[in-house]
């Protein structure tokens, strides 16, 4: 993961959402206009982040099967990253809320439930701070992180659907693939999930070099009976 | 690998046209934002921002990659 190359095409990929996705044409809607276009920062935010979460229980379960404190570092870090990205979410869906349902925080279940989510994994970082070991804390995190996951993903995406909610595909309203979905939105949309995913891969790498790079010197400061 | 990304970029290109879209109600859009040109600059401002955010991740990358040299990580 150190090559450069996905990090240019993370970069290419970001600049060609920006300038498409305030230029590129949008279909013509009532009430939403021009914010349509949130659609390329804020709903590809979410799709981005339940994507770490879920890379984050694959390395979870990566360290529970070999245990290996590599699998962890990389699980705790790409989760920070999905909680940063989903912080940065509940913000853009609240500037979005604000003008479109005359809302900041409209009593939606998803709204709610995607803040519940974001606290549970608040929590999952609470629990491995909690720890002095370096191996107890990883196994005990990595189980946590696994039902984490198997808990957002109804909260998020399935309980919303089953009542009324003012995001699409929810209640009585139509999904976004079945009118306003059009292809111009899909050829920015889909760039825009795997820019963000790279971006949030990015900075959790370098926050696993620099936890790597610790290690390094804490282990060469014990050989040399320092510490 | 290479000939499953050109295919994908085919499909991509000519997915595009395949559905024109249908006569426009009047919405209001901001069409004259685009008339004037001056969304440009919005755009060209939001694109330096974040080739500033782009150009700083890098730095660190490569601060990190020399720590990494001298103490013998991969």
């Amino acid at each position: 993961m150190r090559k450069i190359w996905w990090k240019i095409l993370c970069i290419v990929i970001i600049f060609y959402v920006i300038i498409m996705g305030f230029m590129g044409p949008v279909p013509r809607l009532a009430i939403i206009n021009e914010s349509i276009r949130n659609t390329y920062f804020h709903v590809a935010l979410w799709l981005a982040m339940t994507t770490l979460l879920f890379t984050s229980m694959v390395f979870s379960i990566r360290y529970l099967n070999k245990g290996r404190i590599d699998d962890d570092d990389i699980a705790s870090e790409i989760a920070k990253s999905a909680i940063f990205f989903g912080i940065l979410g509940c913000l853009t869906g609240s500037v979005w809320a604000n003008y479109t349902w005359g809302d900041p925080w409209p009593n939606d279940p998803k709204l709610n439930g995607a803040a519940v989510g974001i606290l549970i994994y608040l929590a999952y970082l609470l629990l491995r701070s909690s720890f002095e070991d370096e191996q107890r804390r990883a196994r005990i995190s990595s189980v946590y992180n696994i039902f984490a996951f198997a808990v957002f993903i109804p909260i998020i995406y399935i309980l919303p659907r089953l009542t009324d909610s003012l995001h699409p595909g929810s209640g009585g309203n139509s999904t976004f693939g079945s009118y306003d979905f059009d292809n111009d939105i899909r050829k920015v949309f889909y760039p825009a999930i795997i820019g963000y995913i790279l971006l949030g891969l990015w900075l959790a790498e370098l926050r696993i070099r620099i936890k790597q790079i610790n290690r390094v010197r804490e282990e060469a400061l014990i050989d040399a009976g320092k510490l | 690998m290479k000939r499953i990304s050109l295919i994908l970029l085919t499909l991509l290109a000519v997915s595009g046209n395949l559905f024109a879209q249908a006569a426009e109600a009047p919405v209001a859009m901001a069409d004259k934002l685009r008339e004037d040109g001056k969304i440009w600059v919005v755009v060209a401002v939001v694109a330096v921002i974040f080739a500033g955010i782009a150009i700083n991740m890098l730095r660190i990358d490569s601060k990190l990659r020399k720590i990494e040299k001298e103490l013998n990580i991969k």
